[in-house]
């Protein structure tokens, strides 16, 4: 059943190439008015999840529905409603940065000049410019006004800030919670984990093709996992419980997620010149959720 | 109708460039053709003597005293590979592009049928090939009324038109393998636009392969049968069209539901 409530559904969404696998029995589902987050390393199958809700590529099996439209019957519909950023930006030759947002436009039927205009002040952007002649950073940020400047219910982000400097990266995401602030939802694809967990609300964590664990940002990076770190010398050896040891010449850290009295312990069995307990942060969540054997949930 | 414009605009400069080079090279032969009248006896004479090839290309049965048969020759020559070429190269990029140059997605993702899309280009590349020879048929008729020669305006205007059909159906055919190809389209296309002008030819130099007259659309582009007979081949022409509407078919057949590569 499709829910119309939500911006992103997907029941069993399978991609195979060939033989190659895409994406496998994939649920998700994103509310209306969400920062959704979207985790996964390169080849993980973001891109291919992105471009399948896109119709750029037809499911091998499952269905999708995005802003309660089916992908198959009804593209043209939800593109109208939606703006995509690509992960890499490719124009025709020729163009300058001007008549491409008004290629843009024209394709959607819109008047967008005002917007656009804002936009490139914003991020800095000179519409004079020829296309062929802008760095990677520019390119970004010319796709980033074609897909904001119509003001669509629906963003979707696919690695947004590669090659954006720091100030123009602060400026974007200012954007984004301006436009989710005024009700638009926004899926944001990432292998940058502090963009999620700064910006978004929710996330999911995608492994090899199939979701592994999809959950409020801080409820993914709150599990029973505690990372210590350590200054001075002691024995952990076969400490249950223990994941992602990193050792240095003072000292060592890890995750920890057994029991706390085995690991106290051992600690005063040892020589402690300091020591840390705190939550874990999302990138320490995501190599835990990469650990082949340590599947999440 | 933003991508025809898109599309026309991006195409600009090849075609002019395109016109440009077949318009010139047609009209240098048609200014030079006063001077070079009275040597026509010899020239003649010396192209009956050259055996098959005189036959490949029709010298055999044109006369080249009269401005229209020396225009046939130089016609079939210049502006029938030049044009195919240019049909070609415009027709088997046009969609092959968005891939190979990974502009499909800015393009797919906006909110535009792929059916529009296949639809929009087409007549892209059918506006294209139609300025291309409407800048040369005009090129071409300045440049006769500069030789002050009396000009056969049915002949002239037939061969034209044969050229433009040919161009359609070689721009019809190399749409079609637009949708397939991704990388090495234009090889594809230059080469398809090649083997049919070779076909042509091998189809005059032999009776027993007069058949492939039928395959290729330079069959019915023989200036020497169209001043012989008057008319453009019907037969050959339905054909064309034929093979023209199967390409354009199958682009849209394949294009709009094919997965697009990034």
């Amino acid at each position: 059943m499709i829910l119309l409530s939500n911006a992103i559904h997907t029941e069993g969404l399978t991609k195979y190439y060939g033989k190659a696998r895409g994406i496998l029995d994939l649920n998700l589902s994103v509310e209306q008015g969400e920062f959704f987050g979207f985790i996964g390393p390169n080849g993980a199958g973001k891109s291919t999840t992105i471009r399948t809700l896109l119709g750029l590529i037809s499911p091998s099996s499952g269905r999708a529905s995005v802003l309660g439209l089916e992908i198959h019957r009804q593209r043209e519909a939800i593109l109208r409603q939606v703006g995509y950023l690509p992960s890499e930006t490719a124009y025709d030759s020729g163009m300058r940065v001007q008549e491409l947002l008004r290629l843009s436009a024209a394709l959607r039927k819109a008047d967008c000049r005002q917007e656009a205009e804002q936009l490139c002040q914003r991020l800095q952007l000179d519409p004079s410019q020829r296309v062929d002649d802008l760095s990677y950073g520019n390119r970004k940020k010319v796709a980033i006004v074609c897909a904001l400047q119509s003001k669509p219910r629906l963003l979707i982000l696919d690695e947004p800030t590669g090659g954006l400097d720091p100030l123009i990266q602060h400026e974007f995401f200012k954007l984004l919670q301006e436009r989710k602030q005024q009700g638009a939802t926004i899926f944001l694809s990432s292998h940058v984990l502090s963009e999620i967990q700064h910006n978004c609300e929710r996330a999911a964590v995608i492994r090899e093709g199939r979701l592994i664990a999809c959950d409020r940002v801080e409820k993914l990076a709150r599990t029973n996992a505690k990372q210590i770190s350590l200054r001075g010398q002691v024995d952990l050896q076969g400490l249950e419980g223990l994941r992602n040891l990193r050792s240095t010449e003072q000292g060592c850290s890890f995750l920890y997620s057994g029991d706390i009295n085995a690991l106290l312990q051992r600690l005063s069995g040892g020589k402690i010149q300091d020591l840390s307990i705190a939550e874990p942060d999302l990138e320490e969540i995501f190599l835990h959720y990469y650990q082949k054997e340590g599947e999440a949930e | 109708m933003s991508i025809v414009k898109h599309e026309l605009r991006l195409g600009r400069l090849s075609l002019g460039i395109w016109a440009g080079g077949i318009g010139f090279l047609l009209a240098i032969c048609v200014l030079i053709f006063p001077e070079m009248k009275d040597q026509m006896q010899t020239l003649t004479e010396a192209m009956s003597s050259m055996g098959a090839l005189t036959t490949a290309f029709g010298m055999d049965r044109l006369n080249y005293g009269t401005l229209i048969g020396y225009y046939a020759i130089e016609c079939g020559n210049i502006l029938g590979l030049g044009g195919a070429l240019y049909a070609a190269l415009c027709a088997v990029s046009i969609l092959s592009r968005e891939e190979r140059e990974r502009t499909a997605e800015f393009l797919l993702t906006h909110p535009i049928s792929r059916q529009k899309i296949v639809g929009e280009k087409l007549l892209a590349v059918f506006l294209q090939i139609t300025a291309l020879n409407g800048l040369i048929y005009l090129l071409s008729l300045a440049s006769m009324a500069v030789t002050g020669e009396a000009i056969a305006w049915k002949e002239l205007n037939l061969l034209h038109l044969a050229y433009y059909l040919c161009q359609l159906t070689l721009g019809g055919i190399c749409f079609g393998l637009s949708a397939f190809l991704r990388k090495g389209s234009v090889g594809v296309g230059l080469g398809l636009a090649v083997l049919a002008y070779a076909l042509n030819l091998i189809a005059n130099i032999t009776e027993s392969a007069k058949f492939l007259k039928y395959f290729t659309p330079f069959g019915w582009c023989e200036g020497a049968e169209i001043l012989e007979q008057g008319h453009l081949d019907s037969g050959k022409l339905a054909v064309g069209a034929a093979m023209a509407l199967l390409g354009i078919g199958l682009a849209f057949w394949h294009y709009t539901k094919k997965d697009i590569h990034s």
